[in-house]
């Protein structure tokens, strides 16, 4: 499923919205998402999941190449914990045999 | 900046941002969640450009253990979500951190 499949299936729901509409509530969900990572914050959608940031701190790494040593810088990265409904929704159709991966 | 964003965030953006009624921004969210998770439970990948991909992988069995008692128990074959940020995200992350700790000194 991609963006757009998504914001097709989310118009469908709605069809007293308009395309567009939906179109822009995909965005800001996303958006408000990303935002709120950026600022530091857990975001946490019960049933889902939860979005956080994990520190990586700065380590002395090796170019593979030419065997250099660098420095590779303190990051955060995005981190996707499923919440346990998407767990066990997910792990179901496996177990049941219903739908296997495309 | 420890609280945590929920549902009820999201759903105020869409009311203040996009003029959504309360009812229907907390719907908005319900069901854009819910379409997320109906595709993986289907078995379908889902690709959101400029935010991440949500992949199942299914993990075969392995022999665990309880970490209290030692005991031996095996761990079924299972399948799992995995989430990938964009690089856009990644970016937008990295740099608001790198901005705040230029800001801290």
């Amino acid at each position: 499923m991609t963006r757009s499949t998504l914001i097709a299936r989310l118009t469908e729901r709605f069809p007293h919205l308009m395309g567009r509409d939906t179109e822009i509530a995909v965005r800001l969900i996303l958006e408000a998402v990303g935002d709120a990572l950026a600022q530091g914050s857990r975001v946490e959608v019960r049933g889902f999941g939860s979005f956080a940031l994990s520190h990586r701190p700065p380590r002395v790494g090796r170019n593979p190449k030419s065997g250099e040593q660098v420095t590779v810088p303190a990051k955060h990265v995005p981190h996707f914990k499923p919440g346990k409904e998407l767990r066990e929704r997910v792990d179901a159709q496996l177990t049941n045999g219903i739908a296997p991966l495309k | 900046m420890t609280e945590s964003v929920t549902k009820a965030e999201l759903a105020d953006v869409l009311f203040e941002r996009l003029g959504l009624n309360k009812r229907e921004a907390k719907d908005m969210v319900d069901c854009f969640f819910e379409e997320v998770r109906e595709a993986l439970e289907r078995g379908d990948d889902v690709k959101l450009s400029g935010f991440g991909m949500f992949n199942l992988r299914t993990k075969s069995p392995r022999p665990g253990r309880n970490p209290k008692t030692g005991e031996e128990i095996p761990i079924t074959a299972r399948r799992v979500v995995t989430f990938h940020a964009s690089n856009k995200l990644k970016a937008q992350i990295d740099s608001a951190y790198a901005e705040r700790d230029h800001a801290n000194g």
